[in-house]
């Protein structure tokens, strides 16, 4: 390249670098917004929700929610993830496997994750349901514990 | 011999701190920029001095594995049939590819051509097609239906396949489970003592060309302990079928105790094998570890992340964990530089299953080969197919390859499942 236009090239780049760092707070997760927004999950719920989240779930659903094409399904705003809390509850306790979710299908499988407490259950529910843009009520310890009862 | 970049996945480490994320944006800016300058020319690619990228068709539908015939006809399988056809024909003229028709209502992965003949595969079943002497399908609603009945349940399923010198075809059918656990991929589950499901998948079937109607019990399981094959070819040098397996997923979600976060997305390798008639890889009782370069005793099994074993067939190369090999095809053009004759390239369909740690992936590796052997590194040949960086580390990427082949001048074909693009790399002295 010229100098000349070298030069043009890292003013022009700098100018988008100082651009592109200042709009950098509006791509932080929806998550911590809706924090504050909601009033049914408390704040403890929701960061240990989150920890759980990153601990059983993040490696197929990952880190956005937004799952893998053809193989894990996203968690964003799916039917099952607003909808029915029972119905949800149970795909944590027994799993899922080849289900038809919001009109797709998935290759993979959604393991049993019953080796969880109910208490760790209603917080990943509860961080699930108002992060990754979804709003929803809370789910609550009692309500995993009488589905698992049931069993 | 094994190869493993570690500075690549180095690399990635950086951009997980805090502190690096204005750095990242800057760069991937800055990335974003020339790749926009040279988008045009390389088709967004980045390859080698002397190489050049061009697309000869766009949005095809999710383009798997592909053949190129000596008359410039491109028969591209898709994974879901489009418009009731599972597999399009184009044809190449003054650098782009036009459909001219497709036939099979069936989607798939597989392709292949020899003898006059064009083999294709759904996910359970085999057909073959005769071709005229201009490698035109002279019936294209009457295959003949050479295997069915192959076992497929949601993972894994694809079949891929190769015809030998001596009217035999090879297909790969896939384990439908991650591990062979009693309970797949769920936390804590052991292996099934003596995995049964090897008897009718895990492996590689042999069966004949020209017999209808084939089931399992006719074929022969030519090499199992393969998880899942995608790419495979047959490497002319020492005659033999060589594959590239799919490695485990999830050490860590499910033996959190002996496995980190960081090491599931090291864990295991992506690994090529030279298979000869009767050979055992090992899965689900092993996988192989890039770093140490051993066959580990896989958890499931009485592995505690330091067992380890050499029962099993050695890898022939290893790379890094997770970024799913899904095209091979030796070189054997004269088109490219002479140290790619013979050699091998490799497409990486990009991971899901490094995360939280940055994915990676989604670029065409060459694999050098002296003697019928791999060599020396590998090196990232074709990369840019996901957009960006960014794109790369998050996995959202734009496009995926997938198939290779060459064509009839020795130029490189690159199929994207993603977007349904055909790519053409081609080389010019300067
Ligand atoms: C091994 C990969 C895997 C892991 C780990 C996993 N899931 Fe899933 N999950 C899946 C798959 C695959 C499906 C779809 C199953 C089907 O198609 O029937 C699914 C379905 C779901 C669904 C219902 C469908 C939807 O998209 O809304 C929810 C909710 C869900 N998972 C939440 C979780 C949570 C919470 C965790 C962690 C505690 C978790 N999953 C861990 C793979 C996984």
């Amino acid at each position: 390249m010229k100098p000349f236009l070298l030069t043009l090239f890292v003013l022009f780049s700098t100018h988008i670098i100082f651009a592109q760092v200042k709009k950098a707070p509006a791509h932080k997760p929806v998550a911590s917004k809706n924090r504050i927004e909601i009033s049914s999950a408390s704040k403890a719920s929701m960061t240990n929700g989150q920890a759980i989240y990153s601990q059983s779930c993040v490696s197929c659903h990952q880190p956005d929610g937004y799952g893998v094409q053809n193989m894990n399904p996203p968690l964003i705003k799916t039917s099952y993830v607003l909808g029915d809390k029972t119905r949800l509850i149970t795909i944590l306790l027994k799993g899922l496997s080849h289900q038809e979710i919001d009109g797709n299908m998935y290759q993979n499988v959604m393991p049993s994750h019953d080796f969880l407490t109910d208490q760790q259950i209603a917080d990943v529910l509860t961080y699930v349901r108002n992060s990754f843009g979804n709003k929803a009520s809370a789910v609550t310890e009692p309500e995993v514990k009488a589905l698992r009862a049931k069993k | 011999m094994l190869n493993l970049k570690t500075h690549f996945l180095s690399n990635f480490k950086v951009s997980a701190t805090k502190i690096a994320i204005p750095v990242c944006i800057a760069l991937s800016t800055l990335a974003q920029l020339s790749n926009a300058q040279t988008a045009v020319k390389n088709a967004g690619l980045k390859t080698p001095e002397g190489f050049s990228a061009t697309i000869l068709a766009s949005n095809l539908g999710s383009a798997r594995h592909l053949v190129v015939t000596p008359q410039h006809d491109i028969y591209v399988r898709l994974a879901r049939p489009v418009n009731g056809k599972g597999t399009l024909v184009l044809h190449e003229s003054d650098g782009k590819a036009v459909v001219k028709s497709g036939f099979g209502n069936y989607g798939g992965t597989g392709i292949y051509i020899k003898n006059g003949y064009l083999y294709d595969s759904s996910n359970e079943e085999i057909f073959r097609y005769k071709l005229n002497a201009q490698n035109e399908v002279i019936n294209p609603n009457a295959p003949e239906k050479i295997v069915t009945g192959l076992i497929s349940r949601f993972q894994h399923e694809t079949k891929s396949i190769l015809v030998d010198d001596n009217n035999n075809i090879y297909v790969n059918i896939g384990a439908y489970l991650n591990s062979c656990q009693e309970k797949d991929r769920q936390r804590g589950s052991m292996g099934v003592k003596g995995c049964p499901l090897l008897d009718s998948a895990g492996g590689i079937w042999m069966f004949k060309t020209d017999k209808p109607n084939q089931q399992l019990g006719d074929g022969t399981r030519y090499a199992t302990g393969l998880r899942n094959v995608v790419g495979l070819d047959w490497n002319k040098q020492d005659n033999q079928l060589y594959v590239m397996q799919h490695g485990r997923d999830q050490l860590h979600d499910i033996f959190p105790d002996m496995y980190t976060v960081k090491d599931n997305a090291n864990l295991p390798a992506e690994t090529m094998y030279a298979l000869k008639k009767g050979a055992n890889a090992g899965w689900p009782y092993i996988y192989y570890d890039p770093i140490q370069h051993k066959e580990m005793v896989a958890p499931e099994y009485g592995g505690d992340g330091k067992k380890s074993t050499t029962e099993y067939l050695e890898p022939a190369a290893a790379y890094p964990a997770h970024m799913a090999p899904n095209g091979l095809l030796f070189y054997t053009g004269n088109q490219f530089p002479e140290k790619y004759k013979n050699g091998a390239f490799i497409a990486f369909h990009g991971s899901w299953n490094r995360s939280p740690e940055p994915q990676a992936g989604y670029f065409v590796v060459f694999q050098p080969f002296k003697n019928g052997k791999p060599t020396g590194q590998w090196e990232v040949f074709a990369d840019g197919f996901s957009g960006s960086a960014a794109q790369t580390a998050s996995g959202r990427a734009e496009h995926r390859p997938c198939g290779l082949a060459q064509g009839p001048d020795g130029s490189l074909y690159v199929t994207d499942d993603s977007k349904g693009t055909l790519y053409k790399i081609t080389y010019k002295k300067s």
